[in-house]
Formats: C-alpha cells, sequence, structure tokens
C-alpha cells in the first residue's frame, strides 16, 4: 500500500462498530452523558479529524 | 396559536421563493438548449457545477428528513440505548464515502448518467440491469416519499394545535413542492435545504439544551434520573438489540446509506471528486445534529411519560407544546415541515428523472435532451404519492420497513463495477439482486430471522440482522452466475 496513512480510517470505525463491546456501560459518565453514548460522540468527532488528516496528506501527495 | 400558523405558512412561502429563484441563479437558457427551457443535465444534477457546500447541502437534506427528526427522538424515548446506532451508521458511511463517491462520480461523468439506474446500464452494457435497478428505486422511493408527506401531515397539524388539519397541510406542502421542483430542479431543493439546514440547527440545538436544563435541571441530572429510574435503558441489552444486533445494523445500514436512487444521483451534481473528500470530514460533525435529537426524546421521557406505538414519535413535538409558547412551536414546526419538503422534492425529481431516461433514452449525435418531459411527470407522480398518502393500507407500510433493506441490494453489483477484475457480469447482477430482493421479502414478509435458522444459538449469532443474509445470498448468486454465464461482459472501467 503506498498511502499506509489511509489505514488511519479504520481506526474510527472499528470504535464505532465495536462500541457496545468496549463502552457499554454508563458510567464513567461524559460531560453528563451515558459513556456509551459519549464514546460514540467522541468518535464521531474523531471521524471528521481523521478524514481531514487524510484528505490533507493526500492532497499534498498530489 | 395564530402566531405558530403565521410562522408555519411564511416558511412555506420563503421555502417556496427560494427555490423559484433557484431558477434564477441557475442561469437556465445560459447553455444546451434553445428558448430557456432548461436540459436534463441542467435540471436534474445542475450541470454537474456544485461545490462542497452545495453538495454538502443536498447531502444534508436528504439524509436528514422527518424520520431523523420525529423518529430519532422517538427512538431515544422509546427503546433508550439502541437509538445511538442512528448517530454510528452515519459516522461510519461518511468514512466509506471519502473512497466510494469519487469512484462513483468519476465513472458517472464520463458517462454523463443522470440516474442510478443509467449508471447500471453504462456499467454493465445492460438496459435490463438498468430496469430492475429502476424497478427497484421506484418500489423503494414511493413509500419513502409518501413517509415524508404523512411526517409533513402530523407535524404541521400537531404545531398548528389542530388548526391546519394533516390533509390540508399535506395538499399544501405538495403544492409547493411540486411548483419549485417543476420550475428550479435540483437548484430549488439545494436553496430549500439551506434554509431547511439553518432552522433545523436552531431549533433542535436550542431544544436539545434548553429542554434538559429547563425540566431536569441539566444534561447530567436528566441521565442520573434515567439511570437511577430505568438502570437498563442507557445500555444495550444482552438478547435483542445487543452488541451483535447494533454492530450488525449498522454495517448493513452503511452499505444501503448510498444506494437511495435520490442520494446517488445527488453524487452527480458535483464539480470535481475533491468536493467528497472535503464533505468526509464536514458530514459527521453535522451527524452530531442527531445527538440534540437524543436529548430531545430522553428529556420527554421523563417529563411526558406515557406515549406508546407510533405515538413515541410525537415524543419531540409533545414536549415542546407542552413546554414552550406558541411561537417556538411554530418554529420547530415549520423546521420539520422543511425537512419533510426538502428530501420529498429530491426524491420526486430522482423518481422523474429515471422514468424520463428509461422511457426517452439518450441517442447518440442528437442534441442535449429537453428536461420537459421530466418536468411534466413530476405532478404526475406527486399524485399517485398522494393518492398513496391518502389511501395506502397495510401493504404500503410493509414496503416502506423494506425500502432500505431493498436498495441495500444494490451495494454488491454496484462495488464490483467498481472493480472491472471482479468479472461481475450482468446477468450475475440482475441473479444477485432479485435473490436478494426475494430474500428480504421471506425475511422482512415471511418472518424468516436468524433466530428461525437456527434455533438454539446464542443471541450473539441470532441477533445479527438478517439483511446480512439477503446480502450474502446476494453476493453468491452474483459470483455463481457471473462464473456460469457464457457471455462474460464485465464492467467497462470510465
Amino acid at each position: 500500500m503506498t498511502k499506509p496513512y489511509r489505514l488511519l480510517a479504520l481506526v474510527p470505525a472499528v470504535a464505532i462498530l465495536g462500541a457496545p463491546w468496549f463502552a457499554n456501560r454508563i458510567e464513567p459518565r461524559i460531560l453528563g452523558m451515558p459513556f456509551l453514548l459519549g464514546w460514540i460522540v467522541c468518535w464521531v468527532l474523531m471521524a471528521s479529524v481523521v478524514m481531514a488528516v487524510i484528505g490533507a496528506l493526500d492532497s499534498r501527495r498530489s | 396559536m395564530i402566531i405558530s400558523l403565521g410562522i408555519l405558512s411564511a416558511t412555506l412561502l420563503l421555502a417556496l421563493l427560494l427555490g423559484v429563484r433557484g431558477a434564477r441563479s441557475a442561469s437556465f437558457s445560459a447553455s444546451g438548449t434553445t428558448s430557456g427551457t432548461p436540459s436534463l443535465e441542467q435540471w436534474s444534477v445542475g450541470n454537474r457545477g456544485f461545490g462542497t457546500i452545495l453538495v454538502f447541502m443536498l447531502l444534508a437534506g436528504e439524509i436528514y428528513t422527518t424520520f431523523t427528526f420525529l423518529g430519532g427522538s422517538g427512538w431515544a424515548y422509546g427503546r433508550g440505548a439502541p437509538a445511538f446506532y442512528i448517530i454510528a451508521y452515519g459516522a461510519v458511511a461518511y468514512i466509506m464515502s471519502y473512497w466510494l463517491l469519487p469512484a462513483i462520480w468519476q465513472r458517472a461523468t464520463a458517462w454523463k448518467v443522470l440516474s442510478q439506474s443509467e449508471y447500471f446500464t453504462r456499467a454493465y452494457g445492460s438496459p435490463a440491469l438498468g430496469n430492475v435497478v429502476a424497478a427497484v428505486s421506484i418500489a423503494a422511493l414511493m413509500p419513502y416519499l409518501v413517509l415524508q408527506l404523512k411526517g409533513l401531515g402530523i407535524i404541521v397539524s400537531e404545531s398548528s394545535y389542530g388548526a391546519i388539519s394533516a390533509n390540508a397541510a399535506i395538499w399544501i406542502g405538495t403544492t409547493a413542492t411540486v411548483i419549485y421542483v417543476v420550475l428550479s430542479g435540483v437548484r430549488g431543493s439545494a436553496m430549500t435545504a439551506a434554509l431547511k439546514d439553518a432552522m433545523v440547527l436552531m431549533c433542535v440545538i436550542g431544544l436539545g439544551l434548553i429542554l434538559p436544563y429547563k425540566l431536569h435541571g441539566g444534561i447530567g441530572p436528566m441521565f442520573a434520573r434515567i439511570a437511577a429510574e430505568r438502570p437498563d435503558f442507557l445500555t444495550l441489552p444482552s438478547s435483542g438489540m445487543s452488541p451483535s444486533w447494533f454492530a450488525s445494523t449498522v454495517l448493513l445500514t452503511v452499505l444501503g446509506f448510498y444506494m437511495w436512487p435520490h442520494t446517488f444521483g445527488s453524487v452527480f451534481t458535483a464539480r470535481d471528486a475533491s468536493v467528497f473528500r472535503r464533505n468526509a470530514a464536514l458530514m459527521p460533525l453535522y451527524q452530531l445534529v442527531l445527538l440534540f435529537v437524543f436529548f430531545i426524546g430522553f428529556a420527554a421521557l421523563l417529563s411526558i411519560p406515557g406515549l406508546q406505538g407510533t405515538e413515541v414519535d410525537l415524543a419531540l413535538l409533545r414536549v415542546t407544546r407542552d413546554t414552550f409558547s406558541p411561537w417556538i412551536v411554530g418554529l420547530v414546526g415549520a423546521a420539520g415541515l422543511l425537512t419533510a419538503l426538502v428530501p420529498g422534492s429530491l426524491i420526486l425529481m430522482s423518481i422523474a428523472t429515471t422514468l424520463a431516461r428509461i422511457l426517452r433514452p439518450p441517442r447518440k449525435g442528437q442534441p442535449a435532451d429537453s428536461a420537459t418531459f421530466a418536468r411534466l411527470l413530476v405532478p404526475l407522480l406527486a399524485g399517485v404519492a398522494l393518492w398513496f398518502t391518502f389511501r395506502g393500507g397495510g401493504t404500503f407500510v410493509t414496503l416502506l420497513l423494506m425500502g432500505y433493506s431493498m436498495v441495500t441490494q444494490l451495494f454488491p453489483a454496484l462495488l464490483a463495477s467498481l472493480f472491472p477484475t471482479a468479472r461481475i457480469s450482468a446477468a450475475g447482477a440482475i441473479a444477485g439482486i432479485v435473490v436478494g430482493e426475494a430474500a428480504v421479502a421471506a425475511t422482512m414478509l415471511g418472518g424468516v430471522s436468524m433466530a428461525t435458522l437456527l434455533p438454539g444459538w446464542s443471541p450473539r449469532i441470532t441477533d445479527i440482522n438478517a439483511g446480512f443474509l439477503a446480502v450474502i445470498l446476494n453476493i453468491v448468486t452474483m459470483v455463481l452466475v457471473s462464473r456460469l454465464s457464457s457471455r462474460v461482459t464485465a464492467p467497462v472501467s470510465p
């Protein structure tokens, strides 16, 4: 694979799909939210960050 | 009451004005056809000239519908933690979109296709496949349009305190939509989508923050109360809507996400592929609007408990009515009205374009197709949708539930079209889709599920969404038939 940094995209995808195994509990709460919801919200935000980083690296290369 | 009625009418009027103005900014007369009649390419995909922001508004416009607005809060209210899947699937789909959408866009632009069915026709060199895809599209879209119209009726009658009946609201809303769709096509939808986004953001974030504070003293105290009263409600159960259900449903929904014909068609509006790469980072942020939709549902659970069955979808409107003055109710109703009109307009355009391309296929060496025929279809199709909305029976509800699973069956053939080395033939693609749709019908109508197929197995397996079975059967059939069919016509590269 010529662009290994693209594998980063798997991290939020796995964290979200696996959320019920990693995070299926109420405590500790994140900003008042149950942990499961807080976890998913964090990784949705991370998905945005990761895709922005991949996009920036890709456009620099081309 | 008068105030909320005023806000609702003003919003509808503003949407109509913005929608109709779309035609003027589209400079329809600038190129292509004569005498100011837009070409089908201008009308239905904006001459493939949309940048990041317009494409963002279109995609956000059709993905966040009345179902997200009412259904999202209804799921949080009625089911609790399983509702979180609604936030999860969008984010995963946007990650996938970074690679998927540029690949589709590149081919669609090279082939100058205007509808999803036409894309399949070109990719596999098979009008028969295109017709199968068109049949699936229309069978899935029509009920989806009716769902939007029914939602519109509920929202307007609730937020006008019953002053406008649901049926009257549906007639008025549909008429306004038909007018701007016929006049301005996809540009009109993009303009009203901008208004919709602004109002939805304001209302949902406003309510999602204010309601928990006003009713329960904050987001933390609200969840603490729910956790104390219903300890199981905020985590996934170990069977039923279990972790296996969650992961499989999220994954399956991701596969179907861009297979809706109107969403697929929005991809064609982009002016270059980088539009999608930027949107892959932008769209997940918009997905967080749903978090506030959930807060509204949870706040309603504690303050207006007792809604049952389909009534849970009214949780958002009821709690707003109970807590706020009519002008806020009017604003929320107006935002809800737009979440029905914008996707509705795109669905109408998508069906009209699909039909127009099939009934009047483009010919080589002829001038650009005029949009006149497709535009004439719009009021006709709206009439059919109205008829179903007022007279639709039980079969219709089932079709509606099946819609998402039905379009998901197009994914294997789409993916194969991007990889010519997979050597999938048109016959294979058709057989796969037909078998997949039959399996969807068996699971949804015939009550076949993983639990009935594998009695006695652990919920870890039996809770897996039965839709996966249909996708797997689809892929197996597609590959087998492709290998067996003598005349292999693999997808052409752009």
